[in-house]
């Protein structure tokens, strides 16, 4: 073999390495790992309903994962999900007992909501300097409190619209879930925004050092603010979605996102401390999030067992791949 | 003469977090109908002991610059293993408090090893082991109950009336800080973890044991978060694997901690802070009954409340001349 051709063997090796982040492949591989388990108890688990059906209740996450991501590759962190979430799918619910502006107006509306709370997540951070953990927290109680006074004093519908119902559950073209398009949508938008764009490449700067990106010339102040109204808005949008889901609004119905979201993104090799990772790796952990839940239940594990197996493959998987370098 | 406006500033902290809670709490007894009695301070002190210990199980940790969100399910096991080894006679009684205890450290420990030697991130650590305990919290108590012979005696003791005046809570708190806090902070592996808290590297160059501090931290927290546990078996005789209330002890001690003037960044703020910061959050939920407003608005009160208190901490804007050190 000729020199020149072994050179660029390696040449072409690192290009593709550079392609294919480990964190990501690992991430796919494990969802393999993970169908390939559920396939030994039982042929259903490569069936293209269950995929399928997979897909469709993984997009709802997925959705509020992206917005999860964004303020994650800033370095910072959403707490406000749980009830942005329930905002959104009340809110949305809510408005569409106001005749037909309210039917038409109720995704609006509800999406309306969640920036609003992003907002004030986005401007508590930015301008007024308060650590993202907490300033969420205390927005996340607000909107739990708003939310106790809307359910507990009016009264309100709390039925989701045909709208909703149809997004979240319809399928249109070959039996493809709408939920899955919806999520195939944003997160095409998420890309484009985050390798495509000035304010995507601002994201990763800040998320690197904010310090840097103000002397760059970044109105860094007003990227992290935006940013916050962007998870705002998706996680209120996966609220919309959840609702249309299960037919109606409930005060919990976010519970159960927050951790996830947080896992998924960081499975999908974004790192916690901002600056690192790809939508493709967000995707991959959503998926493997998902499944792993699914499996769980469909091997009628006890939900003890559930929440130990679940914290354990997490951490196991982060293991593998997750870890950061020494400091020394 | 210097000296006590040094001690001043370095305990600003903790002094902001004592007079908010003291002008909280005479608001609190002003208003109540029955006044400043014993009962009144009894019962108030139970329910702030709990989230006291709780939150001094999270300063431990943020000390170190990282954050425990297992530190409320670490709570519910303890609780749930408290509600079945605290039985018996009272030697027998005893030996299983001091189980509970262990048990708590050891999740701790377990916390700590993975992040010192995992080298992963604590928020993403205690995500997914957070998920373990609750898990194991969940084996433990299926349903909310209690052993046949549970050991009330001790129960009793520990939150009645000390001397028929002082509520116990307040002597076991006491006792807490004189047994654990204090001696830590004296000691060289708590200044060691306030030295890696402020900046790792730094601390690692001077020779400091960076990582016996940040595992010595964990289980400390461990070990806090099960005397909370355990305060809170003896108080409801009983255990709960209650998920949403796992959350909201490892939000509010966020909270408190912040409260207290303990820095999310590490390396500032003590535990006396914390625990002041954890009286002042529940006397605030506790405003709400003696000034009869609507329980309706009560979240959204406390929202409110906790979301002013965060925004004090921008007042420190106004101490900066350098716009760049918004960004420090």
């Amino acid at each position: 073999m000729s020199p020149a051709r072994d050179e660029t063997r390696t040449k072409l090796l690192q290009a593709f390495t550079r392609l294919i982040d480990p964190a990501v492949a690992t991430a796919f591989a494990c969802i393999l790992a993970l169908l390939l388990v559920g396939s030994i108890y039982s042929r259903e688990f490569l069936s293209v309903e269950y995929l399928l059906q997979q897909l469709k209740v993984a997009s709802f996450l997925g959705v509020i994962a992206t917005g999860m991501m964004v303020v994650i590759l800033l370095g910072q962190i959403d707490l406000s999900v749980p009830w942005v979430v329930a905002v959104g799918g009340m809110m949305a619910c809510a408005a569409t007992a106001h005749g037909d502006i309210g039917v038409i107006g109720a995704i609006p509306f509800g999406l309306l909501c969640g920036i609003g709370l992003g907002l004030v997540n986005g401007f508590g951070v930015a301008y007024l300097r308060i650590p993202s953990m907490i300033i969420t927290l205390a927005v996340n109680a607000v909107a739990q409190g708003l939310m106790v006074v809307h359910t507990g004093g009016f009264m309100p519908q709390d039925s989701a619209s045909d709208t909703m119902h149809f997004i979240a559950t319809g399928d249109i073209v070959f039996g493809i879930p709408n939920a899955l398009i919806v999520w195939a949508m944003i997160g095409a938008g998420a890309v484009f925004v985050l390798t495509r764009t000035s304010y995507g490449r601002a994201i990763y700067a800040i998320g690197n050092r904010e310090r840097a990106s103000f002397l760059s010339g970044i109105d860094t102040q007003r990227v992290v603010m935006i940013a916050f109204a962007i998870s705002g808005a998706l996680a209120a949008f996966g609220g919309v979605l959840l609702a249309g889901y299960a037919g109606r609004a409930a005060q919990a119905m976010g519970d159960g996102y927050l951790l996830p979201s947080i896992a998924a993104v960081v499975l999908g090799g974004t790192s916690i401390l901002g600056g690192r990772g790809s939508y493709i790796g967000t995707v991959a952990g959503v998926i493997l999030i998902t499944l792993l839940q699914s499996i769980l239940s469909v091997l009628q594990i006890e939900e003890f067992g559930r929440q130990v197996i679940y914290g354990g493959v997490i951490l196991a998987m982060l293991l593998l791949y997750g870890r950061e370098r020494s400091v020394r | 003469m210097r000296d006590w406006r040094y001690t001043l500033a370095a305990q600003r902290g903790t002094l902001i977090a004592l007079g908010l809670f003291m002008g909280l709490f005479a608001l609190y007894v002003a208003k109540h109908p029955a006044g400043f009695t014993a009962n009144v301070v009894q019962t108030a002190a139970n329910k702030g002991a709990i989230l006291a210990f709780v939150a001094m199980a999270q300063t431990f940790v943020v000390l170190t610059a990282g954050i425990d969100l297992s530190a409320g399910m670490t709570f519910t096991f303890t609780n749930c293993l408290g509600s079945y080894i605290v039985a018996g006679s009272t030697p027998t009684a005893l030996l299983g408090c001091l189980g509970v205890l262990v048990a708590g450290s050891v999740c701790g420990m377990l916390n700590g090893l993975i992040v010192i030697y995992g080298r992963l991130q604590p928020i993403v650590t205690t995500v997914a082991t957070g998920s373990i305990y609750y898990g194991l919290a969940l084996w433990l108590r299926p349903q909310p109950g209690n052993s046949d012979n549970f050991n009330s005696d001790i129960a009793d003791l520990m939150t009645g009336k000390t001397f028929g005046v002082v509520p116990s809570a307040l002597v076991v708190l006491l006792a807490v800080v004189l047994v654990v806090w204090v001696p830590f902070r004296r000691s060289t592996m708590g200044r060691a973890v306030y030295a890696t808290g402020s900046s790792e590297v730094a601390a690692y160059m001077s020779g400091v044991p960076t990582q016996q501090a940040k595992f010595w931290a964990y289980a400390l927290s461990g070990l806090l978060a099960s005397v909370g546990g355990l305060y809170l078996s003896f108080i409801t005789y009983s255990g709960e694997a209650n998920f949403a209330n796992g959350g909201a002890y490892t939000l509010y001690s966020i909270a408190a901690v912040v409260l207290g003037g303990v820095s999310l960044f590490g390396g500032v703020g003590s535990a006396i802070g914390a625990i002041f910061g954890a009286l002042a959050f529940r006397t605030i939920g506790d405003l709400m009954f003696v000034f009869e407003l609507d329980p309706l608005f009560q979240p959204l009160f406390q929202g409110v409340v906790l979301l002013l208190a965060v925004c004090v901490g921008a007042a420190r804007l106004f101490r900066i001349r350098n716009r760049l050190d918004l960004f420090a």
